[in-house]
């Protein structure tokens, strides 16, 4: 498909006006035509599996739907989507993905920013603490979540033994077997492994800001403070945006340590929107209303984004 | 908004006085760079400790250390439950994905980069579109077209979902890389009658390997570790991945946690080597910079 341009390859130095005017007009439409051929693979799998199934979501998401063979579904209008808002489940699923947000998003990006200004400048074994940093970010959820839970397990867990050395008697909080407790440990699995991915953006971001320009600013007697607020800070703001869009879309699918730690329990208590859809759709079969849920989520988060790109669009100009 | 993987000058030392003045304050940085990589590191190290215990020290007490190491964990992680095929079925799929997404993404930011074309802006904005919707997100459709392609409960479509998801982000990262690489090398290399695709193979790619190390190691690790879609779509266990057969691990027998660590340390050490790979590879000539 694409070495069709390749044919195109001529001696260096004849002339395209040798050519006939026809093969002059077809090698014109194969250049308009290349970087169309180039991003037609992508384009293609992408459709199909990406784009598609967004718009296919949005039509399951009007139906009473059925999984199983030769079952009809029935259109049910925007009902699923009137349940979604009755339902309280949704309500404490919701809540608990908002807390996630609101509690991880920002702690991941402080201790993110915090480990980036400690590492940036040349340090003994700097190459070593980067890695060691960044580590977290690519071990795989399902074995680390079983590492926490035993961290924080009430028979031998070494988070019952730090406190209880702390207070003097032993501990037996039994931690993810509570709401909050549980809660607290996906949170902190969740910072755990989340730091060292906006720790590397930052840490590019800092990188970048001319050290020349602080210390005109020192020079001319500028507080450590106004260093920071007024060159530091300012610099890194479309970092903090890229983290920040990132990490809320990130924190809005939390899945898997929920999945693998509480399982949504006790009583649905640390149920969040997602892992809710999913039991929805993959134990209740209910593809239509979990559809309606995904659709609602993906539509706040599309917003969400949009909007937070135009603001930043707006304070650049 | 413009996050790009930049061509690098080997060994730039960073010039001035630094991030915190006069003071680099050397040793309360070292002091808590130790602490970093030590909260980072310990629940791994952690782990490595636990595949070591025998049962004895993993039954209702804390023990650091194991107090007798024993690597009978690691036989009955590797012999139960055909974890060694699971781990051949996510090799192959982390490694298609890679390889697939590589050449496709390599293929799509080259246009992006350097040719104008109508609707090039449009096409770009709706790849990177779907970077806000997070890819459990569409399960439910996904579910619903692999099962009508026949490619439910198949490797061939993890792979598929798994390109399509990594696709916009890989191409907004070489996009950036490949703008950074100077025109002038590539119209030499016409001049000598070169077509667009021995321009991408025999100059873009050897100009790009840091950025395709880095592209591919973030690939591999999202294909090694991805958990929901590989739970919804596989069905038999032949089929399962290692995440599905760690998960199963814990179901079968819960009290069995030293297999199960041994178990988590054997899926961990492939995405950590490529990781170590990558930097090793990449170290000379990329940074994720360029954040304007």
């Amino acid at each position: 498909m694409i070495s069709s341009d390749t044919l195109e390859r001529r001696p260096a130095g004849v002339s395209p006006g040798a050519a006939s005017r026809r093969s002059v007009r077809s090698r014109r439409a194969r250049k308009v035509a290349t970087p169309y051929l180039l991003i037609a693979p992508a384009a293609l799998v992408y459709a199909a599996f990406t784009i598609y199934p967004i718009f296919r979501q949005f039509d399951i998401s009007f139906f009473d739907w059925h999984i199983f063979p030769g079952a009809t579904n029935s259109f049910v209008g925007w009902s699923n989507y009137t349940a979604i808002f009755h339902d309280p489940v949704v309500r404490t699923a919701a809540f608990n993905s908002i807390l996630f947000i609101v509690i991880t998003v920002p702690l991941q990006m402080i201790f993110g920013l915090f480990a980036a200004a400690i590492l940036t400048d040349r340090l003994p074994g700097s190459t070593f603490w980067r890695m060691a940093v960044y580590i977290p970010v690519i071990t795989s959820y399902v074995a680390v979540s079983w590492v926490f839970s035993y961290i924080f397990s009430s028979q031998g867990g070494v988070m019952n033994a730090i406190i209880g050395l702390l207070v003097g008697h032993s501990v037996s909080i039994d931690w993810t077997a509570q709401t909050w407790t549980g809660n607290a440990v996906i949170w902190i699995l969740t910072i755990w492994k989340g730091i060292g991915w906006s720790f590397i953006i930052f840490l590019a971001a800092l990188d970048a800001v001319p050290r020349q320009l602080l210390e005109a600013a020192r020079i001319d007697g500028a507080s450590e403070r106004r260093v920071w607020r007024h060159v530091i800070l300012p610099s890194l703001r479309t970092a903090i945006t890229f983290v920040l869009v990132l990490l809320v879309i990130g924190a809005a699918q939390v899945f898997t340590q929920i999945y693998e730690i509480t399982k949504g329990g006790p009583y649905n208590s640390t149920q969040t929107f997602m892992t809710y859809m999913y039991e929805q759709a993959f134990q209740n079969f209910a593809f239509g209303y979990a559809a309606a849920m995904a659709s609602l989520l993906a539509v706040l988060l599309f917003g969400f984004s949009w909007a937070e790109i135009h603001v930043l669009r707006q304070n650049d100009s | 908004m413009a996050l790009a993987l930049e061509r690098t000058k080997p060994a730039a030392p960073p010039v001035g006085p630094g991030l915190f003045g006069i003071r680099r304050m050397n040793r309360p940085r070292l002091v808590i760079a130790i602490i970093l990589a030590l909260i980072s590191l310990g629940p791994l190290l952690y782990m490595i400790s636990l595949s070591f215990q025998s049962n004895s020290d993993l039954l209702g007490q804390t023990v650091l250390v194991p107090s007798h190491p024993t690597i009978q964990n690691y036989v009955q992680a590797w012999t139960e439950n055909s974890f060694g095929h699971y781990f051949l079925n996510s090799i192959f799929v982390s490694v298609v994905t890679v390889v697939i997404t590589v050449v496709l993404a390599s293929l799509a930011a080259f246009a992006f980069a350097r040719y104008t074309f109508p609707l090039r802006e449009v096409i770009f904005y709706i790849f990177l579109a779907s970077l806000a919707i997070p890819n459990i997100l569409l399960i439910i459709p996904q579910y619903l077209l692999l099962d009508r392609l026949h490619l439910l409960d198949s490797l061939e479509g993890l792979i598929f979902l798994y390109v399509s998801t990594n696709l916009p982000f890989m191409i907004f990262l070489l996009r950036g890389f490949f703008q950074t690489i100077p025109r002038e090398y590539e119209e030499a290399f016409r001049m000598e009658g070169a077509g667009t695709l021995r321009v991408l193979v025999q100059l873009i790619a050897p100009l790009s390997l840091p950025a395709i190390a880095l592209v591919s190691m973030f690939t591999f690790s999202q294909a090694w570790d991805e958990f929901p879609v590989a739970l919804t779509m596989i069905n038999s266990p032949s089929h399962d991945t290692i995440q599905i057969g760690l998960a199963e691990f814990i179901g079968a027998h819960t009290v069995a946690w030293g297999p199960f660590f041994a178990a988590s340390v054997i899926a961990t050490v492939p995405v950590v080597l490529v990781y170590l790979l990558s930097q090793r590879w990449g170290r000379s000539g990329v940074s994720l910079g360029g954040i304007r």
